[in-house]
């Protein structure tokens, strides 16, 4: 193993949700569902997107700053979505 | 000499031919502008029409921001041009942070492909500068997605600034502030959802259209009948 900083790959997960007071139609539609089905006491459904991707970085914080940039720039619409980044080294990270 | 209206085909566009009938209908000359291409070849004004541009994928419009044409539309607009997007293209330009605001899923979770009625809100735009205020016009959409939405300082200043440009008389979609189409600071760039292309021919239920694209063109209405 040399001494070098190499990049070393990095799982993203990225969580995409609405952002708080905008409109879930699709959440509120699966929570009234739910009873019908027998399933009560439910409340909060809301629905979202996952975006999954393996990112190289020489490390765990510049995995999730870049992941963020790519979140505020292209992967969100801030406008109406928030998103939660999660940052995993994949493996032992020596496989870059 | 007529003016030449530019409209933008991204890969799954497919109301480009409807907008170039509605504008040579009126007098004006449709060319089609590739997204792929960086200049918008000299036209007078730029419609971005309906479809799936690029498919849709993450979100109605967030990829075709990325589509070389865009440069040449954002410099055409700082340059003071005229610019109209309708329904997907509508969600380009919000997309693309040329409009403020953003269009999310219908409030009833459906499609929706219907006749509406707008109304006039505001005539200080290149849309809209050749009718009157309060007028009501019959123009159908045809979106998933067409569902206005905005924080609550954007339309603060959308109503003062009276950019609202059209409403919907009874709201479909679940759009704030009934909201139908508005427009940038300056006026020259409008979104709406519903499509005043389809509204250009009594034979398609309404002419009423006609109106909106003849203030685009900035040409009387000579066909009104």
């Amino acid at each position: 193993m040399d001494h070098e900083v190499l990049a070393v790959r990095y799982d993203v997960l990225v969580d995409v949700q609405l952002r708080g007071g905008i409109a879930d139609p699709a959440g509120a539609t699966i929570e009234r569902a739910l009873p019908a089905l027998g399933y009560d006491g439910v409340a909060g459904v809301t629905v979202g997107k996952t975006v999954r991707f393996t990112i190289e970085a020489t490390d765990e914080a510049e995995a999730r700053s870049r992941s963020e940039d790519m979140c505020s720039s292209f992967l969100t619409n801030p406008v109406i979505e928030d998103a939660i980044v999660t940052v995993a080294l994949v493996g032992d990270g020596s496989n870059a | 000499m007529s003016t030449m209206v530019g409209v933008v085909v991204f890969p799954g566009t497919n109301c480009e031919m409807d907008v170039v009938a509605a504008v040579e209908r009126l007098g004006g000359d449709g060319r089609l502008l590739w997204h792929a291409d960086d200049n918008v070849a000299g036209v007078d004004a730029v419609i971005v029409p309906g479809g799936f541009a690029h498919g849709d994928y993450l979100r109605p419009g967030a990829i075709a921001r990325f589509s070389p044409i865009m440069g040449a539309i954002t410099q055409f607009i700082a340059d003071g041009g005229p610019v109209v997007g309708i329904c997907n293209g509508f969600q380009v330009l919000t997309e693309a942070g040329l409009l403020p605001g953003a269009l999310q899923k219908n409030s009833g979770l459906k499609f929706l492909c219907q006749p509406t009625v707008l109304r006039v809100d505001s005539t200080d735009s290149v849309l809209t500068r050749r009718v009157t205020i309060g007028a009501e016009l019959s123009v159908p959409i045809n979106h998933f997605e067409g569902n206005y939405t905005c924080d609550v300082e954007t339309l603060a200043r959308l109503r003062d600034e009276d950019r609202i440009v059209l409403r919907y008389v009874d709201n479909p979609n679940g759009s704030l502030d009934d909201i139908a189409g508005v427009c940038n600071e300056e006026g020259n760039v409008v979104g709406l959802m519903p499509h005043p292309e389809r509204a250009c021919d009594e034979l398609l239920g309404s002419a009423d259209g006609s109106a909106l694209i003849a203030s685009l063109l900035n040409t009387p209405l000579v066909d009104a009948a």
